[in-house]
């Protein structure tokens, strides 16, 4: 059990590095149960990605998550979210970045930066209906290329939609 | 015979795809030139029901995910629950939960194994490997009345207690694994059809599997040390003394070196844990309607496939706002791809086979 090193507390030093390399890039930061939220601007959302990466050692995405806040989203929210789950493994850190995301404007791809961002951008793709530019073949990943609709958006009918498919 | 570029479907009916899997291959003569997975069969669209039903609901449908390991499932949704509404389990339940999710553990290696081998053509060693996880299984039957869809792990704690006779029946079950174990050793290891079938087979670097995102005992096998169980220990982990068993090749026969070694890890801790087992209660008081006020959280235990995780948004209601589940079988799956590709078109069902994959947690 010796070589188990001490989790290390706060990512003050993250948020430095990324404010010292982004300056506003960070729009806001939420430290809760030991986990840390960082919201995002979409602008520089591909440099911000290669960085924590390259220069920070977050060497693996570990999962990607899409949000939908409904058709009518809360006062300030936009009504989509991406969310990227970031791990370093020097020091064992976790990090969330999430960034607000819209169907017209489509998100840069991470697939460049982590290769496992491939089927996670497909499956947002798939549920939310999100694109991502630069993707080197979006396309759904569950469902049939015919069906009509995203099924995890908060407007699709749980029972499903007669004539989807 | 000179052939140009074939194309091939396999599945998704095919006996070696573990599921209902479709492969879309592109071979010239024996060698696979490209392979694209379709996935989706399966599909139930499980997150989406997840939204209209409350946290209690919820747990016995993640058995429906990784159904060989459905014990698993059920932690690591409960720990993010649990996360997300401050409970805390008692030492006795995350001690009991731990020796669950160990033997979990080895009743989806030994499958794995049995089905790896007959994959490949040595069809015995399904025999001996199905003979011993039907102990496993029996001792869950024994616990909660079922054999795999279990739902043996609840919020707050475990539906169960371990009683004494409880416990020496599993330390007996325990004894009588590690021959069998050996016993499909001996059959493998140095048999040279295996070695051949397995080894430089399905090759993947250590640099390549973590930019595939590949966890488990696949990225293990490439010599990479994460171990969530280690590395961001839950349910007491921190408490037992276990080995992180690593490989060096990345091949097919080093992720099946790391799944029989982990198999004697996991009775090494399930002893452990029943040697140690704190008295109190096993369970936590929980309300019986869990309103959780609106937060967010990520959790990931290492399931028998990889690190598996959920992450639920809650919003002051008895039902989550969202949940994602991080399935390691569907990212795993993900990077077959490369690992077949320069690979003998026969070797595609050993490289398949070595992911672990279960189709019902890939598809969801």
């Amino acid at each position: 059990m010796s070589d188990r090193p001490a989790l290390l507390p706060g990512f003050e030093d993250i948020l430095a590095a990324l404010e010292g390399r982004f300056p506003g890039a960070v729009l806001a930061v939420e430290a809760a149960r030991g986990e840390c939220s960082v919201r995002v601007g979409p602008e520089r959302l591909a440099d911000i990605l290669k960085f924590l990466k390259a220069e920070q050692g977050f060497a693996a995405l570990q999962d990607m998550i899409g949000l939908d806040r409904g058709p009518a989203p809360p006062a300030g929210a936009g009504r989509f979210a991406v969310l990227y789950q970031i791990y370093r493994p020097a020091d064992r850190r976790r990090l969330r970045l999430s960034v607000e995301a819209d169907e017209a404007n489509p998100l840069p791809s991470a697939v460049a930066t982590w290769r496992s961002a491939d089927w996670a951008e497909r499956e947002i793709f798939d549920m939310f209906g999100l694109r991502f530019a630069g993707h080197p073949g979006l396309r759904r990943i569950y469902l049939d290329e015919e069906f009509d609709g995203h099924p995890l958006r908060k407007d699709f009918p749980l029972g499903g939609r007669s004539g989807g498919l | 015979m000179a052939f140009k570029e074939i194309a091939l479907n396999m599945g998704p009916q095919h006996p070696s795809t573990h599921g209902v899997l479709r492969l879309k291959l592109a071979i010239d003569n024996e060698v696979v030139l490209s392979l694209e997975p379709v996935v989706g069969y399966l599909h139930r669209g499980m997150e989406k029901l997840w939204e209209s039903l409350t946290y209690t609901q919820i747990v016995p449908l993640t058995d429906r995910l990784d159904y060989i390991a459905a014990l698993s499932n059920n932690l690591g949704f409960v720990l993010a629950v649990e996360k997300l509404a401050g409970l805390e389990v008692p030492p006795r339940g995350r001690y009991i939960r731990v020796a669950l999710a160990e033997l979990q553990r080895l009743a989806s290696h030994l499958a794995w194994v049995g089905f790896q081998a007959n994959d490949i053509g040595a069809m015995s060693v399904l025999l001996y490997a199905f003979e011993a996880r039907e102990r496993v299984l029996d001792l869950f039957e024994e616990y909660i009345g079922a054999r795999l869809t279990v739902h043996g792990i609840r919020i707050g704690g475990v539906p169960r207690d371990f009683d004494p006779e409880f416990v020496r029946k599993i330390e007996r079950t325990l004894d009588g694994l590690p021959a069998t174990i050996r016993n499909i050793e001996l059959l493998l290891n140095e048999n040279r059809i295996w070695q051949e079938r397995t080894r430089g087979v399905g090759v993947v670097g250590a640099a390549e599997a973590v930019d595939f995102g590949l966890t488990g005992p696949p990225l293990r096998a490439t010599g990479v040390r994460w171990d969530i169980r280690m590395d961001v220990p839950y349910s007491s982990y921190e408490d037992f003394e276990f080995d992180v068993p690593l490989a060096e090749h990345g091949d097919v026969y080093d992720r099946y070196l790391v799944r029989m070694e982990e198999m004697r890890q996991s009775m090494r801790i399930v002893r452990q844990a029943l040697a140690r087992l704190p008295g109190g209660d096993f369970t936590a008081k929980v309300p019986r309607i869990l309103r959780i006020p609106p937060a967010e959280v990520f959790q990931t235990i290492e399931a028998p496939k990889g690190e598996l995780g959920f992450y639920i948004k809650s919003n002051g209601t008895d039902k989550p706002e969202r949940v994602k589940m991080k399935s390691p079988s569907f990212i795993n799956l993900m990077s077959l791809a490369h690992m077949s590709r320069g690979n003998l078109f026969s070797d595609v069902v050993g490289i398949l086979g070595s992911l672990d994959i279960v189709l019902g947690e890939i598809d969801k």
